[in-house]
């Protein structure tokens, strides 16, 4: 079968478009947004979408379209660092998981088990619980501290295979040590599923952290998190349906994104899943 | 059929003490960190020094950890997960309080993500790469992205607040109208992981040789689908069923939180705002514990379904 391009790959575009998009603005926030995202002054409270205000304005009177641009930065911030973060522990855990077997194996692997027992966001809550107060910094630690798990499998997955074969045996023949093999033939030749499990961490630690933002657990004022916008859009659901919308609208286009892309590169890369 | 069924069964159950053992450590020693001086953090600053002393030696607290923590472990296999703070009664009658609501919502949410998501697969995988597949596929992507906790606030404003259809949030003493926003919010996510399930699976099986086998055989066609077909997709079905245990136990502390509902989840949020820990533990205790026990009972499905999995230790 064919290697498909990723150039006619729609949704794997589809989300290079998306993620291309969400990132080019989450940098270029300061430039983009009109107005100091926490300013109160000048502005009605809850206004409705204008021209001055094209996405109307928070129950403060700050500007929702500036605060939704600079929210994304934090979004986009700490979905990623997150995910570099869990993903550097996961492939450290899955390969000495992997390479070395028996004993280490099984406690490492016992670990991950337990801690995937847990569903995601309630351990992640029970975390934050420990913290005397939350914070966007906590989300992170907790965040980090849940999300190595699948890379980790996946690593190691891809170690238990990857070592039986002949180029790894030449290399270990050839006199080459542990941390040479690892490193320079294991690694290298896992990055594929590695980096389609990474990407979909992504767009999952974006959600979580917009949950417990959310939830008054992430985010506290004045750090801008969509979640913590749509906590106010609760508020003020009825009223004022302006402020519920648009910061969900962007967190999905931005979720959205990543999980397309996500989703094409495993298509691309994995070839269980090539059709 | 179902005789061989015993060691496979023995084997699940083993493979579980470690887990188990594992959940209640990390929640033992999370309590433990949180609490720092769990006697006093029960009675407050200005309690009496031998009030204190005597809590400490009851609940072996001058003891070392592991003591404590077998200690600890002998309550919880009893039912007894301390007592809340904020509420000054026993954790696990405050939780088992607010199950009701939890088990409502969730079986509601899984009803329609089955039906729906399977009804959208079976209609994609009809004529694959059509129109129709695309739309229904896309839409199960926007169904997975989609923000629980958003989905449920828009759901809310279109029907709620805007049509008057359905009440906004609440319980309303069990009135179905009050269930059905939080079900299908709930229900969205899965619903779209089961859509695209249904149609890979149903493409795979009928791909497969037994069913040209059957069909040459001369059997009709809906025998064919029913006999052969269906039991070979019923295993990703269950699968994704499992799967949909985990979607539903992360998404009900937000659904709840957003429609007011009045189970475990917003139980859990209001706790930790509240730093009322021990309902804090619990809470995240039980939700594991469903989780693991519900993980178990989809591996038994298997075990029944697909006499493959009977062989092999694991």
């Amino acid at each position: 079968m064919a290697r498909p391009s990723a150039l006619r790959h729609r949704g794997f575009l589809t989300g290079v478009a998306f993620v291309g998009v969400f990132a080019t603005v989450s940098v270029l926030a300061p430039a983009l947004a009109p107005y100091d995202p926490t300013a109160l002054a000048g502005a009605t409270t809850l206004a409705r979408p204008s021209v001055a205000h094209p996405l109307g304005t928070d129950a403060l009177g700050r500007d929702l379209l500036s605060r939704v641009l600079w929210a994304g930065r934090v979004s986009l911030a700490v979905g990623l660092g997150v995910e570099i973060l869990a993903a550097l522990i996961g492939c450290a855990i899955g390969m000495l998981a992997g390479y070395y077997g028996g004993a280490v194996d099984a406690l490492l692997m016992r670990t991950t088990d337990v801690v995937m027992a847990f569903p995601s966001l309630v351990l992640a809550i029970g975390l934050i619980a420990v913290f005397e107060r939350p914070g966007l910094d906590k989300v992170v630690i907790v965040l980090v501290a849940l999300g190595w798990t699948t890379i980790a499998r996946v690593m190691r997955g891809a170690v238990l295979s990857l070592k039986a074969r002949e180029h790894v045996q030449a290399a270990r023949a050839l006199g080459a040590g542990d941390v040479t093999i690892m490193v320079r033939h294991l690694f290298p030749n896992a990055l594929g599923p590695l980096l389609v499990a990474a990407t979909i961490g992504v767009g999952s630690n974006m959600v979580a952290e917009a949950g417990l933002s959310f939830l008054g657990l992430g985010a506290q004022s004045p750090t801008l998190s969509w979640g913590a916008m749509l906590a106010d859009g609760q508020t003020f659901l009825v009223t004022a349906w302006w402020v519920a919308v648009f910061p969900g609208a962007a967190l999905l286009l931005a979720v959205l994104g990543v999980n397309l892309l996500g989703d094409g590169l495993r298509d691309l890369l994995d070839p269980r899943f090539r059709e | 059929m179902l005789g061989d069924l015993g060691r496979p069964l023995a084997g699940r159950l083993l493979a579980l003490v470690p887990v188990l053992f594992g959940i209640t450590l990390l929640v033992f020693i999370l309590n433990a960190v949180a609490l720092g001086d769990p006697a006093r953090a029960a009675m407050g600053q200005r309690a009496d020094p031998e009030a204190l002393e005597r809590m400490r030696r009851e609940y072996a607290l001058d003891r070392p950890l592991p003591v404590q923590y077998v200690t600890w472990m002998g309550r919880v296999l009893r039912g007894d997960l301390g007592q809340s703070f904020r509420e000054q009664r026993p954790v696990t009658e405050v939780i088992i309080e607010r199950l009701p609501a939890t088990i409502r919502l969730a079986v509601a949410a899984t009803l329609i993500s089955i039906v729906l998501g399977v009804a959208m697969g079976a209609l994609a995988a009809v004529r694959p790469g059509s129109t129709l597949d695309h739309a229904l596929m896309g839409a199960a992507v926007l169904g997975i992205s989609t923000p629980v906790f958003w989905l449920g606030m828009m759901l809310s404003l279109v029907f709620a607040v805007n049509l008057g259809w359905l009440p906004v949030s609440g319980y309303g003493g069990g009135d179905p109208r009050y269930l059905v926003l939080p079900a299908f919010a709930l229900g969205a996510l899965h619903t779209g992981t089961v859509a695209r399930m249904t149609r890979s699976s149903l493409l795979e099986v009928v791909r497969q040789d037994y069913m040209q086998t059957a069909r040459a055989k001369g059997l009709s066609e809906p025998l064919v689908l029913a006999k052969h077909a269906f039991r070979n997709a019923l295993i990703p079905i269950v699968t994704v069923i499992g799967i949909g245990l985990a979607d539903l136990l992360v998404g009900a502390p937000l659904t709840e939180t957003v429609f007011a509902w009045p189970g475990v989840g917003r139980l859990l949020v209001a706790a930790v705002s509240q730093r009322d820990l021990p309902v804090v533990m619990g809470a995240v205790m039980v939700f594991a514990l469903v989780y693991v026990l519900g993980n178990l009972a989809v591996d038994l499905a298997y075990l029944v379904i697909d006499p493959r999995t009977r062989r092999g230790a694991s």
